[in-house]
């Protein structure tokens, strides 16, 4: 079934503050859609609305036609949302590979198995460890995760996120934190899963050749509201894009430009 | 540069036993050999009731571990499941005559009140805060001590439950005879029905363990340590965070109540003080922090420790008192009715040269995948 996803009018306000103001967007299938927007634009926000971290103040999720605004997250990943975090979030006493394959095992709902054949865990490990090999992890596999670097814990949330094999990958600057050496084997695997027309793929990312490379459609959030929503030329040229980077982010016009 | 070779040496670690590991590994040997031989080595009915005990509580430990060290609940309602176990053989043997009847019935009571209170109290207040749900349990565990002080016509009050246990386990009852048609005896021990009750409590104690041993091996026991480590993130890849929690707290309360009827049948005593009482709720917390939360396997090592203080203790500074007697203050500070101090320092110690548990500290954590 290809998947679809959209956002209604979707709205948070914490206290007096409007975190994501009545953001709307239909995202299709095949399509990687890159959101960008200065600090505090609202990215993070959005996603942990789609993911389901956070429940919207008003305004619908709406996933394959139903509204699933009110589902918890765990719902929603079983549905085929799948979501990696700006703020690394890994289970740090278990190992590597355990960690890619709790991912595996919950999608395969083999959670709650006590019995287990053998050679059915195997597969589940054998699985968890191509998704290691993918992120160029194999080395790490048995370390418990605390022990590893920061990069090499940012690689294993993408690889729990590939791990989930989602129909609507999330990605929250998923290169932040990396070295330039580290960050292509990420930017390889995100280009691979574009490449599948069944998978919607939503990036937050920041660096404008990335962007430039990967981007079939961007989103502008600022202060919460959706000021931009198109192709990256278009997108790229609009006054309006250009007066957020150049008022709010000082750093970005070159970047922009 | 050093963070290469600390992998490299954690690596190789794993791959290499550590001379901790082999002591655990050996310590552990010989507590379950002396456990499996206990009326063939000590030949004292006390060593025999300290040994039962020790299996019981390994049993109680260990299933307590699945919660605090595996998923990180805190719970303080361990006992009462115990406690519902132990009543319930108790009742049921009391009321029904000593039979095998009366065991199954009032087993299957017991541990279907445990399941039943642990599914509600899980799913009322698991999805809470943490120190919440441990105030629930307290709250739950406070009101069934009361209960039971209260409803003495079913629970024999303050006294508990005097009652027999099945014929099997009488000491005249004879397992097997010799030529003469007297009992017969393995290494100068009457086989007799003391010693099938004995076994009875290790073979159920076995089993129990090895339930245990299977769940946090499986995949299962992974997905309890994720939630453990990162609720948020088990949530996000699909696991139902409440549903796990609920699942392991009934799964600990049902092991607890099989536990606490085993401990019915051989005690043939059934009060607060032996299966209820907050003093056996501190005993089981002591005795998971002394042999290392998360490891299961601590549950031996922290319970055989601790019974051996709480029943040898005594005796040996008795012992230490007198060979020091022409000593000044020592023979004062040795003095028997001191135990408890000396007990409190020997834990304090522990928790200090071993902040994660003999097992733990001393072999680390086995990491599969
Ligand atoms: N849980 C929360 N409580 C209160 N304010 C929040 C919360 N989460 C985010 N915010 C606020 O919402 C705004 C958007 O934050 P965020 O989505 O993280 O921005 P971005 O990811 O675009 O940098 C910020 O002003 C932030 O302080
Ligand atoms: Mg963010």
């Amino acid at each position: 079934m290809t998947v679809s996803l959209s956002l209604s009018d979707l709205t948070i306000r914490f206290g007096g503050h409007v975190a994501v103001d009545a953001v709307s967007a239909t995202f299709r299938p095949g399509e990687l859609t890159v959101i960008v927007g200065p600090n505090g634009a609202g990215k993070t926000t959005c996603f942990n609305l789609v993911s389901g971290q956070l429940k919207p103040t008003s305004g619908q999720v709406m996933l394959d036609g139903r509204d699933i605004s009110n589902w918890s997250p765990a719902a929603r990943a079983r549905a085929g949302i799948g979501r990696a975090f700006q703020l690394t979030s890994l289970f740090p006493d278990l190992s590597v590979l355990e960690n890619v394959r709790l991912a595996v095992q919950a999608r395969e709902g083999q959670g709650a198995s006590l019995w287990r054949r053998a050679r059915a865990l195997t597969a589940l490990r054998d699985e968890a460890l191509q998704h290691l090999a993918d992120v160029r992890l194999t080395d790490m596999a048995q370390l418990p995760v605390s022990a590893l670097p920061h990069g090499d814990q940012r690689k294993l949330e993408v690889a729990l996120l590939a791990a989930m094999r989602p129909r609507v990958f999330m990605f929250d600057e998923p290169t932040a934190g990396m070295s330039v050496d580290e960050a292509p084997a990420i930017l390889d695997l995100i280009a691979r899963i574009k490449g599948d027309p069944d998978r919607i793929v939503l990036l937050v990312e920041h660096k404008m050749d990335v962007v430039r490379a990967l981007a079939d459609r961007i989103i502008v959030l600022h202060n919460g509201a959706l000021v931009a929503d198109g192709p990256p030329d278009e997108v790229m040229a609009l006054p309006v894009v250009r007066e957020i980077y150049l008022g709010a982010d000082a750093a970005a016009p070159e970047a922009m430009a | 540069m050093s963070m290469v070779s600390e992998t490299a040496t954690a690596a190789a670690g794993r791959n290499t036993r550590s001379a901790g590991w082999w002591i655990v590994a050996l310590a552990i040997g010989g507590i379950l050999f002396a456990l499996a031989f206990a009326p063939f080595l000590f030949d004292n009915v006390r060593s025999q009731q300290v040994a039962a005990r020790i299996c019981i509580f390994i049993v109680l430990v260990a299933s307590y571990d699945l919660l605090i060290g595996y998923t990180g609940i805190v719970s303080f309602a361990h006992t009462m499941f115990f406690g519902l176990g132990a009543y319930g053989a108790a009742i049921a043997l009391r009321g029904m005559g000593p039979g095998w009847d009366a065991v199954a019935v009032g087993t299957l009571a017991g541990v279907g009140a445990a399941a039943l209170l642990a599914i509600l109290i899980g799913l009322l207040s698991l999805r809470v805060k943490a120190i919440f749900f441990a105030m629930v349990t307290l709250a739950a565990a406070s009101v069934m001590l009361v209960l039971a002080s209260q409803l003495s016509g079913l629970t024999g009050g303050e006294d508990g439950i005097t009652y027999r246990a099945p014929d099997l386990f009488k000491p005249a009852t004879k397992l097997w005879l010799d030529a003469d048609g007297k009992v017969a005896t393995l290494w100068g021990v009457k086989l007799n029905g003391k010693l099938a009750a004995y076994y009875f409590v290790v073979l159920s104690c076995a089993l129990l363990f090895a339930v245990i041993l299977r769940v946090v091996a499986s995949p299962l026991g992974t997905v309890l340590e994720a939630i453990r480590e990162n609720e948020m993130r088990a949530e996000a890849i699909g696991y139902r965070v409440v549903a796990y929690r609920t699942g392991v707290f009934c799964l600990a309360a049902v092991l607890a109540a099989l536990a606490g009827s085993v401990w019915a049948v051989w005690l043939k005593y059934t009060g607060p003080d032996t299966a209820l009482s907050f003093a056996i709720m501190i005993d089981i917390l002591l005795m998971v922090v002394i042999g290392g939360m998360g490891t299961v396997w601590g549950a031996v090592l922290g319970v055989t420790l601790m019974s051996l203080a709480q029943f040898y203790l005594k005796d040996l500074m008795e012992v230490a008192a007198h060979a020091t007697g022409d000593l000044p203050l020592l023979p004062e500070l040795l003095d028997p009715d001191r135990w408890l101090l000396w007990l409190g320092i020997l834990f304090i110690l522990l928790v200090y040269f071993f902040p994660k548990g003999l097992v733990g500290t001393l072999a680390g954590k086995e990491r599969r995948a």
